[in-house]
C-alpha cells in the first residue's frame, strides 16, 4: 500500500471566481502525474495531457512511498490529489512551468523522489489530445474507482471538471495506457465546480448552485456510470463548495466553511441518507485510502487529519492538527546536495543514521510575492543527506528545536526496510513494540498521540502545553516545545525506527506560518491500528485519554462512567493481548466476497405490474467448510424512494428463463415464492448477458448446495413448456411417509438442450424427445447449452436443434353479399388471432417463441387440424368460438384456418440422436436398485403411432441397437412399462391396451389386451409404476387402475383421482407425480404445475393429498430414475412393508439410510 | 473508542490465536505438524475447525479418523460452547497461543455432543437464540421473524458477517422503552468447579423498585461467592469475553452489546488459585 500525503499551499490564492465564502480558484492547466507500481508516468498540462515511463520500483519493494511538501509563494494555486497504486493526478497552474524556477525545484524534488523510491527517472510526456478538442481548459480532476474492478489491471477512473463547468471522464486509462483514450463528456444537470471520485464507486461532484451531485450506476461493467441523483446542500441556505469522498465516506464542505458528514453512503446507497453536521470550519477536504479525512482548517490554514476513524465509525473523532512545516523557511541554497537535505526535519534513533531521506525538498524560491515573508533560516540544518556524520547530532539538543514533519509510519519502515532488507514491510509498518508505553494508549483504530502538537484542533486541551507552530501566539508555546521536544528526544532515543518523531527547528518565524490552500491524502493509508507519531509530544497517558474523551463527539454522560470505560479499556487490551501478536495467523473463517453487478428489468412486485429498470447484485463469499455461497440483490425504487429486495442463493430453488417473445427473461424461485406462485421475474438487455448471469447464478446455486458433476441416476427430470430440461437429485426423505420432503424445496438445475419429453429409469438410461419427434439419448454429461467451464462437461456435449411450428388462424365470417369476408362483426375476434382468438396474431407481427428461434419456413396453410379442413384449409362453425368441422353447412356463418410457419433452434447439450425413427413418446423399464436385468426394455411410439420395441440397450449402451416393430390394429400415442415388464398403451383412440407376456425373454410380448377408457373420455397418456398404473385423459383428469394383480395385471376398473392434471410419471416406488394445471398460490394462479402425491403407500397406493412444487410453465416430468428408498420411520401403525406389497421391498442400500 | 457499537464490533471480531495439535496416540502416515488458526471468540469450535480437519486428514489414513474432537489438558471440549467461553473458563490464564489437541477417536460420549454435520450447530444455535427471546420477549420477536430472517442470523455467524447479523440481530435486541429492558436476561454462568454445567435462572434487568440491575446484582443471587466483598482477598475472575467487566456495569447493557450472537450473557467464574503476590 502507497503511503502518500500531498500537501500543497498557497499563501495567496488566485480567485477567478467568487463564489459563496470562499474564493474559488481554477486552475488554468491541468497537469496530472502517475507514478504507478509499474512506475508509469503521466501528466496534464495546459489541457495536454502528458505521459511518460519509468523503471519499476526497486524490486520486492512494492510500495510507493513519499510525501509532496510544497509552499508555493508564487503560484496562485496547486492542488494534488495521489491515489492507491502510486497513482497521483495533479493540477497546476503555472503557465509557463519549466520556465518558472520554483516549479523546477519541485520537479526536481519529485524526481529526486521517484529517484529515490523507484531508481528510476520519469519524464513527463504529452498526452496525445487530438481526439477530442476540449473547449476549456481544466479546473480540477479526481481519480479513483480502483477498487470497482481489477481487469484491466490498473484500471482507473479519472474524472475532470473545466472552467465551463463540465465534467469529463477519461476512458481507457489501464495500466499499459495509463495516459487513457479519450475524453467523454459526462451529461450534467448543472455546472460543476468540483469533482471527487473515490477508490470504489463514489463519485460526488459540488455544482455551481450548491448542491451536490452523485453518480449512480457505477459499476465494474460501467466505470462511468449512468446518471445523477441530486443532492441537496447539507445546509438550506448555504450551498457546498467542496465534497471529497473515500470508499463509503461523503465530506463536504459547505460555503460558510462547515464541515458536513454524509451518513448512510456505501455502494448500494451512494447518495446515503442525511447529513451530520461536524465541528470545524475548513476550507477544503480530502478523503484517504480507507476513509481517513485530511483538511485544511480555514481560519489557521493548518493542515488537519480526523482522528479515529475507523470502519465502524467513519466520521471519526475529532481534527488533529498536523504540523507542517514550510519547507521554504529554511533553507537558500539552490538545487545543491543543500536543497536536498531536510527541512528542519530529522530521523531520531536509528533511522537518523540512515535519513538520507528528505521527503521534503526546499524551494529555493524566497521571494515571498504576498509579503508572507519566510526568511532564511540563520542556522544551517543538519544536512543528513551529506553529511551523516550528523547523526552525531544529538536530537535531544535544546537549543534545536526542530520543525516538526510530518510522515508516516510507512514512510519509516520504507526506509528500514531499505536498510534492513531481510526485514519484512509487516514487521516495521506497524507499531513497533518499542514504542513506549506511556505514549502507546491502546485503543482500536485511535491515534492516542497525544494532541498537544494540534494547535488549533478542536480540542480545549490548550494551555501552555500547546506548543503550535501555527498558532499566532508562540510565545508561550516555544517553551513548552522546548520541553516537548526533549521529551520526545529521549523516548525517541529509547524508540525503534517508527517513533520517527516531529521535532522543530529553532528559529522559526514566529509570526509565520504556512499557509495551506491544498491537501490531498489520497494515495495515505492510515492503518487505523497504527500509531501515527505526526502528533507525538510526551504527555501522560492519562491525560490524553481524558483529552481524547472529552474531544468526541459522541459523549454522554453514561459513556463516561467508569463501568464503561473499564469495558472499552479492557477490550483494547483483550485485542492487544489475543490478537495483535498473531496476526499473522490464518482466520478460520475467510472473508472473500466477489460481486457482480448489472442492470436488468424486473417485473414488478406491486400493481400494475410492468418491467422497471433495477440493479442486480450477486454477492458471493466463500463459507467456512469452502462451499460458496451469496446473496442476490435487486435495488430498485419504489415511488423515489430506494429499496431493495434479496434472495439468498442456498434458498434459491431453480432458475428458470422464461418464454417471451421479445425480452431475455428468466425466474427465480425460492420454496417461498413457489407458494406464492410468484417468482422474481428478470429480464436482460441481451440474449448473452442472460445466459451469463444465469450460468453463472447457476453454478453459485449448485456451489452453494454442493452439487456438481452430471445427474445422479437417481436424479428427477423435467421439461418447461419452453423446452428446457431441468433436474433435481431427490433428497433421501423426498418419499418418505409420513413427512416427506417438501416439493417446494426441491432444487432444480438445468441442463443443457431442448426436449419435449424425457424419460429416465434408476440405471442412468435417459432418452428425450424433441418438438421434431426426434430421439435423443442422454450421453452422462451435463452443461451445454449457455454453461461453459466447470459447468459442463466437455467431452459429452453435443449440438441439438429442433424444430417446431407456430400457429395462427385466419377468421372469417359469411355475409349475405360477399360471401366470406375478412370483416367480421365489431363483436368478432381478431381476423387473425392465436388459438384463443383473444390476441391477435398477423403474419407479419407473429414472432419465433423466443429469440433463441428462428424462422425456417415460410407461412404455409396447416390441413392436419384435429376435426379435419376442406381443400382450402378452412374449418366452419356457426359461430366463434365453437367447434370447427371440416365441411360448410347452411348454418355455418364462420370459418377459420390454420397457418403454420417452422423455426428452429441450435444449442447444445448431452444428447446424441437416435435416428432415424421420430417418436411420440418412450417409455423405459424402472429398475429396482438391485435390479441385475442386463438389457432393458425400452418401448417407443412413433410419430406415425406404430409401437416399437428398442433392443440391446443397456446401462453402457443406452442408445441400444434396433427396433423392433410391434404391431397394432390401430396407430399408438402413449405408452409405459411397469417394474415388472407390465406395458401399458394408450391407442389414439384413447382406449387403453395391456400387452400380454412381456417378458425378458419375450421382450415383445405376445397380444395386446384392450382395456376400454372411462366412461365417456378419451385416455391421452398412461404412466405404471412398480404396480399402480394411472392414465391421464383429454379432459385432465386422472384416473388409478383398480384391481391390477400379479394374476390379473389387466385391473378391474378405472378411480377417478384428480381433475387438472397434464402428465402424469409414476416411479419405481409408485410414487405418483403429474403436471397439474391451475395451482393457486398465494400470489397468483399456475399452470403446468409438479405436483407430489402424498401418502402413497403399499396399503394405499392412490395416495391422499397433492404437495406443490415448482410451477408453472412446466410440460413433463419422469421421477422413474428414484428408486431412492425413503428412511423408513418405526411407527407402530405401519405394517411390515414386506407383506404389503406382492413385489420385494428392496434394501435401502442407494442411499444407507434405515433405521 | 467512544461508542458502543464499537463494543459489538470488538465483541465479534474477538479472535484466539490457536494450535492445533494432533493428539499423539493417533495413528499417522508422518509426523503431523501443528496447525495455527485465529478462533472467531463468538463462534463454535465445529464451525471454522474445517481446515484443521483437513490440514490433519492429509497425514491419516481414512480409516483411523473417526468423528473429530478437542481436548484441552485433559478436558474434552465442548463444541456446543463457544470458543470464547471455552477459552475463558479453561485456559484464560494461559500463555498464548491456546494449545488445542485434536483427536480422532475414542469419542468422549459422555462429555460431548456429536456434531455430524454444520446443521447441527446451526440447530443448536438456533434454539438457544429462540430460547433467549423466549426470556426477552417472550418469543414474539423470533416468532416474527421469516425463515429467511433466520437463515441470515446463522449465515452472518458462520460466514462471519457482522453487518448481515446484527441487521437481524438488532431486532432481537430491542425493548419497549418504558420496560427499560428485556423481560428476562438470557445468562448463563459457567464454572470449571462444578459438575452442573452453568447456572441459568429467570433474573430481570430491572428491580421491583425500577432501578437497573447490575453484573453484581446478578452475581449476589447467582453465585455470591464470586463477589469480593471489601477487605478480602478477590477469589474469583468473573470473566465476559475475556474481560472482567465492573460489577457496577447495568445488566442491561451487558446483555444486548456482550451477548454472544446466541444472544446469551455467558459468564465466566474462574477461580483465582494461588496467586502468589496476593
Amino acid at each position: 500500500m502507497s503511503t502518500r500525503l500531498t500537501f500543497l499551499s498557497a499563501t495567496r490564492r488566485r480567485p477567478t471566481r467568487i463564489k459563496g465564502g470562499i474564493p474559488l480558484t481554477v486552475s488554468q492547466s491541468v497537469c496530472c502525474r502517475a507514478t504507478a507500481g509499474s512506475g508509469v508516468t503521466s501528466q496534464v498540462c495546459n489541457t495536454n495531457l502528458w505521459t511518460a515511463s519509468s523503471s519499476p520500483p526497486a524490486a520486492g519493494s512494492g510500495r510507493a512511498t513519499g510525501m509532496w511538501m510544497k509552499t508555493l509563494r508564487e503560484s496562485p494555486q496547486r492542488k494534488g490529489c495521489l491515489c492507491s497504486q502510486g497513482w497521483s493526478y495533479a493540477i497546476d497552474f503555472p503557465a509557463t512551468y519549466t520556465k518558472d524556477k520554483k516549479w523546477n525545484s519541485c520537479v526536481r524534488r519529485r524526481r529526486w523522489l521517484r529517484y529515490r523510491r523507484y531508481k528510476a527517472m520519469d519524464t513527463w510526456a504529452k498526452i496525445p489530445s487530438q481526439q477530442t478538442t476540449l473547449p476549456d481548459p481544466f479546473s480540477d480532476i479526481s481519480c479513483g474507482g480502483w477498487e470497482i474492478s481489477e481487469e484491466p489491471r490498473g484500471r482507473l477512473s479519472l474524472w475532470a471538471v473545466s472552467l465551463q463547468g463540465k465534467v469529463w471522464f477519461r476512458d481507457g486509462i489501464y495500466h499499459h495506457n495509463p495516459e487513457g483514450s479519450l475524453w467523454e463528456e459526462v451529461f450534467l444537470p448543472g455546472e460543476v465546480i468540483q469533482i471527487s471520485c473515490g477508490p470504489g464507486d463514489l463519485v460526488w461532484a459540488v455544482l455551481w448552485e450548491g448542491q451536490l451531485i452523485v453518480r449512480e450506476g457505477i459499476s465494474r461493467d460501467c466505470p462511468k456510470g449512468s446518471s445523477w441523483a441530486v443532492v441537496e446542500s447539507p445546509s438550506p441556505d448555504v450551498g457546498a463548495i467542496h465534497v471529497a469522498v473515500g470508499i463509503n465516506v461523503v465530506w463536504a464542505v459547505t460555503k460558510d466553511n462547515k464541515v458536513w458528514f454524509r451518513r448512510g453512503v456505501n455502494s448500494h446507497n451512494p447518495c446515503g441518507s442525511g447529513w451530520i453536521g461536524m465541528v470545524g470550519e475548513m476550507i477544503t477536504i480530502n478523503v484517504g485510502l480507507n476513509d481517513q479525512v485530511w483538511a485544511i482548517n480555514c481560519e489557521d490554514r493548518a493542515v488537519y487529519f480526523r482522528q479515529g476513524v475507523t470502519s465502524s465509525e467513519l466520521s471519526g473523532k475529532t481534527w488533529k492538527a498536523i504540523t507542517v512545516p514550510r519547507d521554504g523557511d529554511r533553507s537558500h541554497s539552490s538545487a545543491s546536495a543543500n536543497s536536498l537535505q531536510s527541512a528542519g526535519c530529522y530521523f531520531c534513533g536509528e533511522v537518523r543514521a540512515q535519513s538520507v531521506v528528505s521527503d521534503a525538498e526546499s524551494d529555493t524560491e524566497k521571494g515571498s510575492a504576498d509579503g508572507a515573508s519566510c526568511h532564511a533560516t540563520s542556522t544551517s540544518p543538519e544536512s543528513f543527506v551529506d553529511a551523516p556524520t550528523d547523526s552525531s547530532n544529538p536530537p535531544t539538543d535544546p537549543p534545536k528545536p526542530r520543525i516538526p514533519k510530518v510522515t508516516s509510519d510507512s514512510f519509516i519502515s520504507e526506509l528500514v526496510s531499505d536498510r534492513e532488507p531481510g526485514k519484512s514491510s509487516r514487521d516495521t509498518g506497524s507499531a513497533p513494540p518499542a514504542v513506549p508505553e506511556e505514549e502507546s494508549i491502546p485503543g482500536e483504530g485511535e491515534v492516542k498521540a497525544p494532541c498537544a502538537g494540534s494547535a488549533l484542533s478542536p480540542s480545549q486541551s490548550g494551555g501552555p502545553l500547546d506548543p503550535q507552530w501555527s498558532n499566532v501566539d508562540l510565545e508561550e508555546a516555544q517553551q513548552a516545545q522546548t520541553v516537548a521536544v526533549q521529551d520526545t528526544a529521549d523516548t525517541c532515543s529509547l524508540s525503534s525506527v517508527a517513533t520517527y518523531t516531529l521535532a522543530m527547528e529553532d528559529p522559526y518565524g514566529a509570526d509565520e506560518h504556512p499557509l495551506w490552500a491544498w491537501v490531498s491524502g489520497g494515495g495515505c493509508s492510515v492503518d487505523s491500528h497504527s500509531q501515527l507519531n505526526w502528533f507525538n509530544f510526551s504527555m501522560n497517558s492519562s491525560s490524553l485519554v481524558s483529552s481524547v474523551q472529552s474531544m468526541s463527539l459522541s459523549v454522554s454522560p453514561a459513556q463516561t462512567a467508569a463501568w464503561r470505560r473499564q469495558i472499552f479499556e479492557q477490550l483494547s487490551e483483550r485485542t492487544k493481548r489475543e490478537m495483535d501478536n498473531f496476526r499473522h495467523y490464518e482466520q478460520a473463517v475467510e472473508q472473500s466476497v466477489w460481486v457482480k453487478k448489472g442492470t436488468m428489468q424486473w417485473w414488478r412486485d406491486w400493481k400494475p405490474h410492468k418491467w422497471i429498470d433495477v440493479h442486480f447484485a450477486l454477492e458471493q463469499f466463500s463459507g467456512p467448510d469452502g462451499n460458496k455461497d451469496g446473496i442476490l440483490f435487486i435495488y430498485y425504487n419504489y415511488y423515489e424512494e430506494k429499496k431493495y429486495l434479496h434472495a439468498f442463493i442456498n434458498e434459491v430453488t431453480i432458475l428458470v428463463p422464461v418464454l417471451n417473445d421479445s425480452k431475455h427473461t428468466f425466474a427465480i424461485y425460492t420454496p417461498e415464492r413457489t407458494k406464492q406462485r410468484w417468482p422474481i421475474r428478470l429480464a436482460a438487455a441481451t440474449e448473452l448477458e442472460m445466459h451469463d448471469w444465469l450460468a453463472l447464478l447457476s453454478v453459485s446455486c449448485c456451489d452453494s448446495r454442493g452439487i456438481h458433476g452430471p445427474p445422479s441416476k437417481q436424479a428427477i427430470w423435467s421439461i418447461t413448456c419452453k423446452g428446457d430440461i431441468f433436474i433435481s437429485e431427490p433428497s433421501p426423505g423426498l418419499e418418505a411417509m409420513p413427512y416427506p420432503t417438501p416439493c417446494d424445496q426441491m432444487f432444480w438445475r438445468q441442463v443443457g438442450g431442448h426436449l419435449r419429453v424425457v424419460e429416465c429409469n434408476s440405471v442412468g438410461i435417459v432418452w428425450g424427445i424433441g418438438y421434431d419427434h426426434t430421439a435423443w439419448v442422454h450421453t452422462g454429461g451435463y452443461g451445454g447449452g449457455f454453461f461453459q467451464g466447470l459447468a459442463s462437461s466437455t467431452d459429452n456435449i453435443y449440438t441439438q436443434t429442433d424444430v417446431k411450428s407456430v400457429y395462427i388462424y385466419e377468421n372469417q365470417r359469411w355475409n349475405p353479399v360477399t360471401g366470406y369476408t375478412n370483416r367480421g362483426l365489431p363483436t368478432d375476434r381478431y381476423m387473425w388471432s392465436d388459438a384463443s382468438g383473444l390476441h391477435e396474431c398477423t403474419k407479419t407481427n407473429t414472432k419465433p417463441p423466443s429469440p433463441q428461434w428462428t424462422w425456417v419456413s415460410d407461412w404455409a396453410i396447416d390441413y392436419s387440424v384435429s376435426g379435419g379442413t376442406d381443400r382450402e384449409g378452412w374449418q366452419f362453425a356457426a359461430d366463434f368460438p365453437a367447434s370447427y368441422h371440416g365441411y360448410k353447412t347452411m348454418k355455418d356463418f364462420v370459418r377459420r384456418r390454420r397457418w403454420a410457419r417452422k423455426c428452429k433452434l441450435t444449442t447444445t447439450g448431452p444428447w446424441q440422436e437416435i435416428p432415424p425413427i421420430p417418436l411420440s413418446d418412450v417409455t423405459i423399464l424402472p429398475c429396482t436398485a438391485q435390479s441385475s436385468v442386463d438389457v432393458i426394455p425400452v418401448w417407443a411410439i412413433s410419430n406415425k403411432g406404430d409401437v416399437l420395441c428398442r433392443l440391446g440397450v443397456t446401462a453402457l449402451t443406452p442408445a441400444g441397437s434396433s427396433w423392433l416393430h410391434v404391431g397394432t390394429d390401430q396407430p399408438f400415442k402413449s405408452i409405459s412399462i411397469g417394474a415388472a415388464s407390465q406395458v401399458w398403451a394408450i391407442a389414439r383412440d384413447g382406449s387403453a391396451f395391456y400387452r400380454g407376456s412381456v417378458s425378458a425373454r419375450s421382450p415383445a410380448g405376445d397380444c395386446w389386451y384392450h382395456i376400454p377408457s372411462p366412461a365417456k373420455q378419451k385416455l391421452k397418456q398412461v404412466s405404471v409404476g412398480r404396480t399402480s398404473v394411472y392414465t391421464v385423459d383429454e379432459n385432465g383428469n386422472l384416473w388409478y387402475r383398480q384391481g391390477v394383480t400379479p394374476s390379473y395385471p389387466q385391473g378391474s376398473s378405472w378411480e377417478h383421482i384428480s381433475n387438472n392434471v397434464r402428465k402424469v410419471s409414476v416411479g419405481p416406488l409408485d410414487q405418483v407425480w403429474i403436471i397439474a394445471d391451475k395451482v393457486q398460490g398465494s400470489h397468483s394462479l399456475s399452470c403446468g404445475t409438479v405436483c407430489h402425491r402424498l401418502g402413497v403407500q403399499p396399503v394405499e397406493p392412490k395416495g391422499q393429498s397433492w404437495d406443490y412444487g415448482i410451477g408453472g410453465g412446466w410440460d413433463h416430468i419422469t421421477v422413474r430414475g428414484n428408486s431412492v428408498e425413503p428412511p423408513r420411520l418405526r411407527l407402530p401403525s405401519l405394517t411390515d412393508p414386506s407383506s404389503r406389497s406382492p413385489v420385494p421391498v428392496r434394501n435401502t442400500e442407494v442411499n444407507g439410510v434405515g433405521n | 473508542m467512544a461508542d458502543d457499537k464499537d463494543v459489538l464490533r470488538d465483541v465479534w471480531f474477538g479472535r484466539i490465536p490457536t494450535c492445533f495439535t494432533l493428539n499423539q496416540d493417533e495413528v499417522t502416515e508422518r509426523e503431523a505438524e501443528p496447525y495455527y488458526l485465529l478462533l472467531p471468540r463468538v463462534s463454535y469450535l465445529t464451525l471454522v475447525t474445517d481446515k484443521v480437519k483437513k490440514h490433519f486428514l492429509k497425514v491419516m489414513r481414512a480409516e483411523d479418523v473417526e468423528e473429530m474432537w478437542f481436548e484441552y489438558e485433559g478436558t474434552p471440549l465442548k463444541w456446543h460452547y463457544p470458543i470464547g467461553v471455552l477459552f475463558d473458563l479453561h485456559a484464560s490464564n494461559n500463555v498464548l497461543p491456546w494449545s488445542i489437541t485434536v483427536h480422532f477417536k475414542n469419542f468422549p460420549d459422555h462429555d460431548l455432543l456429536h456434531c455430524p454435520s454444520n446443521s447441527v450447530i446451526e440447530a443448536h444455535f438456533m434454539s438457544s437464540i429462540k430460547e433467549a427471546d423466549a426470556l426477552k420477549h417472550k418469543s414474539q420477536v423470533v416468532n416474527d421473524m421469516q425463515k429467511k430472517d433466520h437463515k441470515q442470523l446463522w449465515m452472518g455467524l458462520q460466514n462471519d458477517k457482522f453487518d448481515q447479523f446484527w441487521a437481524m440481530n438488532r431486532k432481537l435486541m430491542e425493548y419497549p422503552t418504558e420496560d427499560g429492558g428485556f423481560r428476562y436476561i438470557p445468562f448463563r454462568i459457567y464454572q470449571t468447579m462444578s459438575d452442573r454445567p452453568f447456572i441459568q435462572k429467570l433474573f430481570r434487568p430491572v428491580s421491583p423498585e425500577g432501578s437497573a440491575h447490575s453484573l453484581g446484582d446478578l452475581l449476589k443471587e447467582m453465585y455470591p461467592d464470586a463477589i469480593t466483598n471489601d477487605g478480602e482477598q478477590k477469589r474469583y475472575q468473573v470473566v465476559i469475553h475475556g474481560i472482567e467487566p465492573l460489577l457496577e456495569t447495568p445488566l442491561q447493557w451487558l446483555s444486548e452489546h456482550l451477548s454472544h450472537p446466541d444472544n446469551f450473557l455467558h459468564i465466566c467464574v474462574i477461580p483465582l488459585t494461588h496467586q502468589p503476590a496476593g
